[in-house]
């Protein structure tokens, strides 16, 4: 059985590296991507098309420029970006797909699928490979996320994704959700972890078991928090569990440790800081906010992050990191 | 004193909420909600409260114009231009709480009386009103390079006009973040969030000046700002201290709503609904003040 392997290192990784990616560092790995086979890469700021800004970080270089870079650098893989409606817009789908992007994941909180109606629509019109991703899916029930699944696949959505962003997920959470969209719904099915529990791989196992078969990866584990799955490693245990990938395992080491690894602004590994967005259930790229944040006011980013999982924050809303950071102050 | 008649478009979450409104306006007179669902919430509360109500739409509307000398729009970006189209042909005010934004844009706060002649204005967004005064207020000390605002609102008050109409959000606040608010350019994001108890509607406003300090101004300027809004939403607070970095100007504010129809957390409604009171009282003010002249 194949396996659709979607790597996020150049759209994830974005955030860990405070969306600094440059023309050359995209090519570079777009390369690497295209030649190890991988068939599907995202290129977009970490939150998504239109995600420039104060609130998550400007980027240093536009990601049109970046997913055009990417596009000429592919002769076989094909271009994906990430829209979250309310920061990104139709028009910047619209443009990304005149570069060349041939997918796309549209995003929503797993509560607020119909936000994303018309933008999956435009997607297929456009000619798009279409998927629904479901963000913060450990906030919501399995009769929630079927709900909201057939939202997407109704509006025209080919997959449909559970997406772990906060990486508080454990397998049995995965496998019980992964297989309730199976039974329900019609499209494929496809998986996005985060690392802050050190589950990342582990989940991604149970949902590959549980049906899913898109499964995101970043190479080196580069992606917000403690990272996604990382994706050398991915295919060498599905390989050994008997599942074709269709993907060069030394050629991805190669490029993980050539390209990725030097442009690392820090290591992926579980800190104390990260493992508290899991242990929370906090949005993966709060992370270096709740760091800076906690520095300036000289509060403890445990407490900051613990607070902000208690106030049920959704993805997108690092504003609460700076109020409640002075809030604890008091 | 004579009142202005109003009409309301759209009886769902901001025409009912705006309903409630009218009804304690001085200058304005309730006198018919419109929708398309004789069974929606806002049409049998209308009745109840002894309005006329017409469940056909804009059609049924047009056939009852005696009914109305001001409308306002309450349905969707698509539908609105149809509708001011038919009543502004009739010289019916409208107006527009939509995001279609074919009129000039209007924040109480900044230029309530700058277009109260044109027969078609636009409210923005919730999102635009309840951010622009406050980039107003930094603009008018320093020049504003960039203005971005991430409004986060409670899902269950998010009704399905606004969701549908999420890129007409973002791309009608942006470019009243420049029009009004003074910015070179501007960024708008709305944010959707669940929790139970649903969360009070709350603002980040993130700005870039042109050249840093003048911070004590600036504050006292937003603090005034924040004064002016409350006159009409007394629930509109700051959330924290304004953040100061560089050249970068972050202030955080809370809506809360005076919970008319939806609960108090649904400030969106409020300061919406509230703004669009404030605009149809100057325009009542300013058609007193003419007929007084004619008289004369």
């Amino acid at each position: 059985m194949t396996l659709n392997i979607l790597d996020v290192s150049l759209r994830d990784g974005s955030h860990s590296v405070r969306h600094s990616f440059t023309e050359e560092q995209v090519r570079a790995a777009a390369k690497g991507l295209n030649a190890a086979g991988v068939r599907y890469f995202e290129v977009s700021h970490g939150d998504g098309l239109g995600g420039s800004s104060l609130q998550y970080g400007l980027s240093a270089t536009d990601e049109l420029k970046l997913i055009e870079a990417a596009v000429s650098e592919c002769t076989t893989s094909e271009v994906a970006v990430l829209l979250i409606p309310g920061i990104g817009t139709k028009k910047d789908l619209e443009n990304a797909s005149k570069l060349g992007a041939k997918m796309v994941r549209v995003a929503t909180h797993v509560t607020e699928a119909d936000v994303a109606a018309q933008h999956i629509e435009l997607a297929r019109n456009l000619g798009l490979k279409t998927a629904g991703f479901l963000m913060m899916s450990h906030m919501a029930s399995v009769e929630k996320v079927v709900e909201q699944a057939k939202l997407f696949e109704s509006y025209g959505a080919e997959i449909v994704y559970v997406t772990d962003s906060a990486g508080a997920m454990l397998p049995n959470d995965v496998t019980e959700k992964i297989k309730a969209l199976k039974q329900n719904l019609q499209c494929e099915i496809g998986f996005h972890a985060h690392n802050n529990l050190s589950m990342a791989m582990a989940n991604t196992v149970a949902a590959v078991e549980a049906g899913a078969t898109y499964l995101d990866g970043s190479l080196r584990a580069l992606g917000a928090g403690a990272g996604n799955t990382q994706t050398e490693v991915m295919v060498a245990v599905l390989e050994k569990l008997g599942y074709e990938t269709g993907i060069d395992l030394y050629k991805l080491m190669d490029l993980a440790n050539d390209v990725i690894a030097p442009l690392m602004q820090q290591s992926q590994e579980i800190t104390s800081s990260s493992l508290t967005l899991g242990y929370a259930g906090v949005y993966s790229s709060f992370l270096l906010h709740a760091q800076k944040a906690a520095k300036q006011f000289g509060v403890d980013e445990r407490d900051l992050l613990m607070k902000i999982g208690q106030m049920k924050a959704v993805g997108g809303q690092e504003d609460l990191i700076y109020e409640v950071a002075q809030n604890l102050t008091r | 004193m004579k009142k202005l008649k109003v009409g309301i478009l759209g009886s769902g979450n901001i025409g009912t909420d705006l309903m409630y409104k009218i009804e304690r306006s001085p200058l304005l007179e309730m006198s018919v909600m419109v929708g398309i669902d004789p069974e929606s919430d806002g049409l049998k509360r209308a009745k109840n409260r002894g309005y006329n109500i017409i469940s056909n739409g804009i059609e049924g509307l047009m056939e009852r114009l005696e009914l109305v000398d001001i409308v306002y729009d309450a349905t969707s970006a698509y539908a609105h231009k149809h509708n001011s189209d038919l009543l502004t042909a009739k010289g019916k005010k409208v107006i527009d709480l939509t995001p279609a934004a074919i009129g000039p844009f209007t924040v109480p706060p900044v230029n309530l009386k700058e277009h109260i002649e044109k027969p078609n204005v636009n409210m923005v967004t919730c999102g635009g009103q309840a951010t622009i005064p406050i980039i107003h207020a930094i603009s008018r000390i320093v020049p504003v390079d960039y203005a971005e605002i991430v409004a986060t609102i409670a899902s269950l008050s998010a009704g399905p006009g606004t969701r549908a109409n999420i890129d007409e959000f973002t791309s009608t606040t942006s470019k009243a973040i420049e029009v009004v608010g003074g910015a070179k350019r501007g960024k708008a994001i709305i944010l959707l969030n669940p929790a139970e108890p649903p969360i009070i509607m709350r603002d980040a406003i993130h700005v870039l000046v042109e050249k840093e300090g003048h911070e004590e101004a600036i504050q006292k300027s937003i603090l005034e700002m924040v004064k002016e809004v409350q006159s009409y939403v007394p629930g509109y607070t700051l959330k924290a201290t304004p953040i100061f970095e560089g050249k970068k100007v972050s202030v955080f504010v809370e809506v809360n709503g005076a919970a008319d129809y939806l609960p108090a957390y649904a400030g969106n409604l409020d300061i919406m609904t509230a703004a669009a009171v404030q605009v149809g009282n100057e325009m009542a003010r300013h058609h007193l003040q003419l007929e007084k002249e004619v008289i004369l």
